[in-house]
């Protein structure tokens, strides 16, 4: 029953919660249809979604949230200073990143936190030899990249879902 | 309001447009399409997050009906949305094979095989 009505539990509470945010969440009434919307958004876009992993642990990824945000306001700096200043020192490369991860879900999501962050965007994610092709703004040293990425985002996000 | 609240807010709004000019002036000034890039995700994260927290924090201290929140909403959307803008943007010029000085471009990603993305 309750798995026929909510299919992926999940969406079903982002709607809520957008919903109760767009709304802020003003009275009693418009928080009953989006607990409508909650529930019929998902049945008529089920078809539709990926199946990510489950979701190991909530709490590291608030965490990693938090990390996430602050790398942008640092990443922010860096490459603001970067534009303002002398532009022929800027090493600009394109760095392939090899991938632990075997999910197109979280390699979709790793792909994101990178291009978020400035100085780096994602450009191709080879799902046959698992790479993220990442061009940078300015890597003098590729390798250092790679490791930053691997280290800061990819192990995270490997130990927040299950892959 | 108090003057510290007015003083937080304006400082986030100058900041935020501050970083929104810069992502425009690195769109101008740097030299090829890749590194034109970076510019506009400076716009998105920081420009429009600084405002965006300035129109929150306002508006949850003007009116006495408690936090507004709703100015979550477009933040995420971005978030969702601008990786994929940008992540199209550099498909398209890889195809195209607009070339600059980044140094290791692979090859178009027209060699790939269709269907696989």
């Amino acid at each position: 029953m309750m798995r026929a009505l909510l299919p992926m539990p999940r969406v079903s509470l982002m709607v809520f919660v957008l919903w109760a945010v767009i709304t802020n969440a003003a009275s009693l009434g418009l928080l009953v249809l989006g607990a409508l919307l909650a529930i019929v958004i998902p049945l008529l876009s089920r078809d539709f979604w990926p199946d990510p992993p489950p979701l190991l642990h909530p709490w590291r990824g608030l965490r990693f949230l938090g990390l996430f945000a602050l790398d942008i306001v640092t990443a922010n700096w860096r490459v603001a200073r970067q534009i303002v200043g002398p532009l022929h020192r800027l090493s600009p490369a394109f760095v392939e990143v090899p991938l632990d991860l075997r999910d197109p879900f979280i390699a979709t999501l790793l792909g994101s936190v990178v291009s978020l962050t400035p100085g780096t965007v994602s450009i191709h994610v080879d799902q046959q030899r698992w790479v993220l092709l990442v061009h940078a703004l300015d890597a003098p040293d590729p390798q250092a990249l790679i490791g930053e990425i691997k280290e800061r985002y990819e192990r995270a996000l490997k130990e927040i879902f299950a892959c | 309001m108090s003057t510290a609240t007015e003083f937080i807010i304006s400082a986030l709004i100058v900041l935020g447009a501050l970083f929104v000019l810069l992502g425009s002036v690195g769109l101008a000034r740097l030299p090829d399409f890749f590194m034109r890039l970076h510019g506009p995700t400076k716009a998105t994260t920081m420009g429009v997050g600084a405002t965006l927290l300035a129109s929150a924090i306002y508006f949850s201290v003007q009116d006495s009906e408690g936090v507004s929140l709703h100015e979550l909403a477009p933040l995420f959307f971005l978030f969702i949305t601008a990786p994929v803008t940008a992540h199209l943007l550099a498909k398209a010029a890889l195809h195209r094979k607009s070339s600059g000085r980044s140094s290791g471009q692979p090859a178009p990603a027209s060699e790939h095989p269709p269907g696989q993305h």
